[in-house]
């Protein structure tokens, strides 16, 4: 991985001291978190260990019961109604399952952005749409489709593309391909290195898919029992003497995705 | 991109015939004075033209898209340009548009005309009368079927039905009977007094309200309230699959989902009724004494001669009929919801409008039908 050269020594989002809580359950205990500009970011860890109540925390859509999470440099919990608006506009989110507004074409779930937030010309808005669209490796034809008849790899993809039409300089993406066939998954992280060279995007992942942490993450946080395990590349992580991670990465499919990056 | 702290304002400069210097912040925000900036522009008439791109300071896309569009149309009009300065990231995304312009091209939105969609609007509501006349079929095989064989009634779920759709549609319809009966003594009550023929509001409440104003106001009610719900639930269950685990595990969603609400209502919208009919009758005859000095005792004694009891038949005998069409109809709707939110709201919608305009149908053709007996 080139991670020094793509790095520049900005913290886009500091997380610190945050726990979580609904009700008795303890989510999270004390989780601290720098991500830096540039890089491929992927939050790790079994299911149920909170990874997305986290992302959402991030983004604002949650507050956690305690610490701070600042976003860009600036408190997220401070951010008050104009400043959430500005934030949002400097990030995008690809949800899990894509959350596309099922009144509304592709070509439209894509333009939403722009139409709201600029006042680009319609006919640059179809052109900077189609090419999002071209981008993440759908076809022209599926622009006028509803959501509800796409497939779900290609509603993954429409998602994506409504979350990079802005050319943000963040983007979230939650289990961008779980539930994709091999073959899909593997194009995805493709296109995410791919739009990460070309828009020089950060990236925060939620994933739980090891190859895709192998192939694209460049730092990876593990959560497990509420807390971070660990933090760094896989092969620091795969290196871990941390039970839980040893298990993450030892298993038989962690094994199966190592040995294919020859670690 | 990096770098959003807002640089200047992009602009285009024209250094003399053959350079063309690009200047500022190529972003999305700005696309839009950078297109009036082109469309304004006088391009030099020399053929060779050196753009010097050097002091963009930012581009992203949509900037790109700009460049690479005027680009390639001063080409196209037979100009030879020459790009210097352009830095090696902005490069990259230019590579990026211009790699995809093909397929950008291709988008070209094509109207649909008026005859086809004509055409496809026809054959569209055909399909659906048939798809319903078809729903309403097999409802009536299954129902049948179930009514020779009870066991395959979903007794939980027709109580449950009962006491959802009628027993707590109970206060609601009281209060709404009431009022139509105190509505209805009050216009008549106006006439009456000046023919001095006050004992006829007897007669005016009991059978208007009897024949026609309950059984309407219950099957309006009705229809407002369970069959939307109806469309909506097993629209919902659709829509999260559940419909089809219904299927893949054996079970006929017929006799699962339609049959206990039909069932519940062709029960519970005549016991509504009769309910709505006392209520209004006591509203009537409210009004009765009130404002027309027509005591309880009168008001009963000539509720007895005036009012045959087979208005009364006629009215909850209508009831069970509106009640099938509105479980069927809010049941149809939500099958035929497919995949979306949006589907799910239209579809309800639908369903309740639907299913009021056939009970008045209905109700009107009976009206038609009894006057020919002079019943």
């Amino acid at each position: 991985m080139t991670l020094e050269m793509t790095h520049t020594e900005t913290p886009v989002i500091e997380v610190s001291h945050v726990s979580t809580r609904f009700g008795d359950t303890v989510v999270h205990e004390d989780i601290n978190l720098t991500i830096m500009q540039g890089e491929i970011f992927a939050i790790a860890g079994g299911n149920g260990s909170g990874k997305t109540t986290l992302l959402r925390e991030i983004i604002g859509l949650q507050t956690p019961a305690e610490g701070t999470i600042r976003l860009f440099g600036q408190d997220v919990s401070g951010f008050g109604e104009r400043g959430a608006q500005n934030a949002y506009r400097r990030f995008g989110v690809m949800f899990q399952q894509g959350a596309l507004f099922s009144s509304l074409t592709l070509a439209e779930n894509v333009a939403v952005p722009l139409h709201e937030h600029t006042d680009v010309p319609p006919e640059l808005v179809r052109d900077i749409v189609a090419l999002k669209i071209a981008t993440v490796g759908l076809p022209m034809d599926s622009a006028g489709k509803y959501p509800s008849e796409l497939s779900g790899g290609m509603r993954r993809r429409a998602a994506l593309a409504r979350a990079i039409v802005m050319d943000p300089e963040l983007v979230f993406l939650d289990e961008p391909t779980a539930g994709l066939d091999p073959i899909i998954a593997a194009g995805f992280d493709e296109l995410v290195l791919h739009l990460k060279a070309i828009l020089g995007l950060t990236m925060v992942m939620v994933t739980h898919d090891l190859d895709s942490l192998w192939r694209i993450a460049d730092r990876v946080a593990m959560l497990g029992n509420g807390k971070i395990l660990g933090t760094g590349t896989m092969k620091e992580l795969a290196g871990s003497t941390d039970p839980h991670i040893h298990e993450y990465f030892h298993g038989p499919r962690g094994r199966a995705a190592r040995s294919q990056y020859g670690v | 991109m990096s770098g959003k702290p807002q640089n200047a304002l992009p602009h285009i400069l024209i250094v003399n015939d053959s350079v063309i210097r690009c200047e500022g912040a190529w972003t999305i925000p700005h696309l839009t004075m950078l297109n009036t900036l082109l469309t304004t522009i006088q391009w030099p008439a020399v053929e060779d033209v050196v753009w010097d791109v050097m002091n963009i300071q930012v581009m992203d896309t949509g900037g790109a898209i700009v460049l690479h569009r005027t680009l390639t149309e001063l080409r196209s009009q037979g100009k030879r340009i020459s790009l210097i300065g352009l830095r090696p990231e902005f490069d990259d995304l230019l590579q990026m548009v211009s790699s995809h312009w093909d397929r950008v091209c291709e988008v070209t939105p094509e109207p649909e005309r008026f005859r086809e969609k004509v055409q496809g609007w026809i054959s569209q509501q055909t399909l659906h009368a048939l798809n319903g006349v078809g729903f309403a079929g097999e409802a009536a095989v299954n129902c049948f079927r179930a009514l020779r064989r009870p066991s395959l009634i979903r007794w939980r779920a027709l109580f449950h039905r009962l006491e959802l759709d009628g027993f707590h549609a109970l206060p609601i319809t009281g209060l709404l009977a009431f009022l139509m009966g105190v509505v209805i003594a009050y216009q008549g009550a106006e006439q009456l007094r000046q023919f001095g023929a006050n004992i006829y509001v007897v007669d005016l409440v009991g059978i208007s309200l009897f024949r026609e104003i309950a059984p309407l106001i219950v099957a309006i009610l009705i229809a407002g309230r369970s069959g939307s719900a109806y469309a909506a639930q097993i629209g919902t269950m659709s829509v999260t699959e559940e419909l089809d685990a219904v299927r893949t595990l054996g079970l006929s969603p017929m006799q699962l989902l339609v049959l206990p609400r039909v069932f519940a209502l062709v029960i519970a919208v005549p016991l509504l009724t009769v309910y709505a009919d006392i209520l209004g009758v006591i509203g009537g005859a409210l009004i009765a004494f009130n404002q027309l000095n027509v005591s309880g005792v009168e008001f009963v004694e000539r509720f007895e001669e005036a009012v045959a009891l087979r208005h009364f038949f006629i009215g909850i005998g209508k009831a069970p009929w509106f009640a099938v069409i509105i479980a069927l109809v809010g049941c149809y709707q939500g099958f035929q919801i497919r995949g979306s939110v949006d589907d799910v709201g239209r579809r309800t919608t639908v369903g309740v409008v639907q299913s009021i305009f056939l009970v008045i149908v209905f109700d009107a053709v009976c009206s038609i039908v009894f006057s020919w007996w002079n019943i």
